[in-house]
């Protein structure tokens, strides 16, 4: 068999574990679905979650769908679509795949059609590398939630005020991402105030989307907020980025 | 007699043996190729390339997994370190999920809210990939097209404005300290931009707590 990047068969493989990942995913909502059903919650209310949450994960997953062609320049459409599909991130695949490839003297985004040797070499050291939260979480979930559950028996206002730091301290490090580039204002450019300002429409959105549900009643835009908060704050970057640039 | 399950006791035994099935694939695919086209790895490429990769993405792999599982809640994390995108996508979507229920992330309602956050997520995530490769050769251009390109270059700003001005205007006695911090980090070390982010999730979270904890004791929250 001549090996390309893109041969048939590396889609078989790769369709085969992807659609076991989907399995399991639509093995866990089946399950928690009636988890909450047993525990009395409302249908209605666990419809308008998923879709909420569907829609929202729409603009990111188009975004994966672009980091499967980048990558998809080197390494064909088979292995980066595996690996984005499960695990990976644009980021972290990039790096392994570059690192693995001038490892073998190659140079990412201009290696010539790989041999089989290469591909073979270049897809373990991504899997290897990426592994360790697969087979992590279940050696510690078990304890961390009981952790969690023991931590809200003995003090449930501190358990609340845990729980809520820690999203805080997820997203105040994404906070300060964005203005990682503000000093770029000092040297004369403004590239660097792009992401502050799509940050400020997206929360413009949000708090405006709040205001309306005070003021209507209608509870429903509340579910829809932060979805349309990304769109229109994704959309307000292409003025902003023709604007500032 | 033998005790009776509960459901999150089945949701860690699930867990287990779905993570363990996906990681055994995940290794054979490099394997299964190699004995088809029958190619052995660059043993070189190989031992360097892992050498310079793995260190680091262990490291964090293991530091990611002890910040996110208390927030992912047991099902979500399962689900949530094998599908990935874990802090731009699958957290988002199940505290916006938690948010909208108006339920605790630790009590059995929200177990139950951020699973089905997560799950129908990677459901749509794995079609529309699915669906991008399949009309790769028509979407291509216009994925790529110079028009699109900055709307997909600034979606974390865009979905964290969101995301934080609901979580900061409500707990912003936690935000003041863990948000001025990262700002004057970001903005004064040149190294911390989109490529460690990642790295200072962890270092964030614990800085929070530290702070939560001094002004819990104070009486101040």
């Amino acid at each position: 068999m001549t090996f390309y990047t893109n041969h048939p068969i590396l889609f078989v493989l790769a369709g085969i574990i992807v659609a076991v990942v989907l399995a399991q995913s639509v093995f866990f909502l089946v399950k928690a679905w009636r988890r909450g059903v047993a525990l009395g919650m409302d249908r209605a209310k666990l419809r308008r979650i998923a879709v909420t949450a569907a829609i929202f994960t729409i603009a990111p997953a188009v975004a994966i769908v672009i980091s499967v062609i980048t990558l998809a320049k080197d390494l064909g459409v088979a292995l980066p679509w595996l690996r984005l599909s499960v695990v990976g991130s644009l980021s972290y695949e990039t790096i392994a795949a570059t690192n693995a490839e001038s490892a073998m003297g190659l140079t990412f985004g201009q290696a010539p059609a790989l041999n089989a040797s290469q591909y073979v070499t270049i897809s373990a050291v991504m899997t290897i590398s990426i592994m360790v939260g697969i087979w992590l979480v279940p050696v510690v979930c078990r304890k961390l939630q009981s952790g969690m559950i023991n931590l809200e028996q003995r003090d449930a206002k501190w358990a609340d005020v845990f729980q809520a730091s820690m999203f805080i301290g997820m997203i105040s490090a994404f906070v300060g991402y964005v203005f990682c580039d503000v000093s770029t204002v000092l040297s004369g450019s403004f590239v660097g105030l792009i992401p502050v300002a799509v940050m400020a429409v997206s929360a413009l959105v949000m708090c405006l989307s709040g205001l309306l549900v005070a003021k209507t009643k209608i509870r429903w835009i509340s579910d829809y907020a932060l979805p349309v908060s990304l769109i229109v704050g994704m959309a307000s970057a292409i003025p902003i980025t023709a604007w500032l640039s | 007699m033998k005790k009776e399950m509960t459901y999150m006791d089945q949701v860690h035994s699930w867990g287990l043996r779905w993570n363990m099935f996906v990681m055994v694939l995940l290794l054979a695919f490099p394997v299964v190729v190699a004995i088809l086209f029958r190619a052995l790895p660059d043993w070189r490429g190989l031992i360097f390339g892992l050498i310079a990769t793995a260190p680091m993405y262990w490291a964090v792999g293991v530091i990611e997994t002890f910040t996110y599982i208390p927030m992912l809640g047991a099902g979500g994390s399962y689900l949530s370190f094998v599908t990935g995108n874990i802090s731009n996508l699958k957290l988002p979507c199940a505290l916006n999920a938690l948010e909208q229920a108006d339920v605790k992330a630790n009590s059995d309602e929200g177990e139950v809210v951020s699973t089905i956050a997560i799950a129908t997520s990677s459901i749509v995530t794995t079609i529309i990939i699915i669906l991008g490769v399949v009309l790769l050769v028509p979407l291509s251009p216009i994925l790529n097209s110079p028009v699109l390109e900055p709307a997909f270059a600034q979606i974390l700003p865009a979905l964290f404005g969101g995301l934080g001005v609901v979580f900061v205007s409500r707990n912003w006695k936690i935000a003041i300290a863990p948000v001025s911090l990262m700002l004057i980090l970001f903005i004064a070390v040149p190294a911390l931009n989109a490529g460690t982010v990642g790295i200072m999730v962890p270092v964030s979270v614990l800085f929070t707590l530290g702070v939560s904890r001094l002004l819990y004791k104070k009486g101040w929250l």
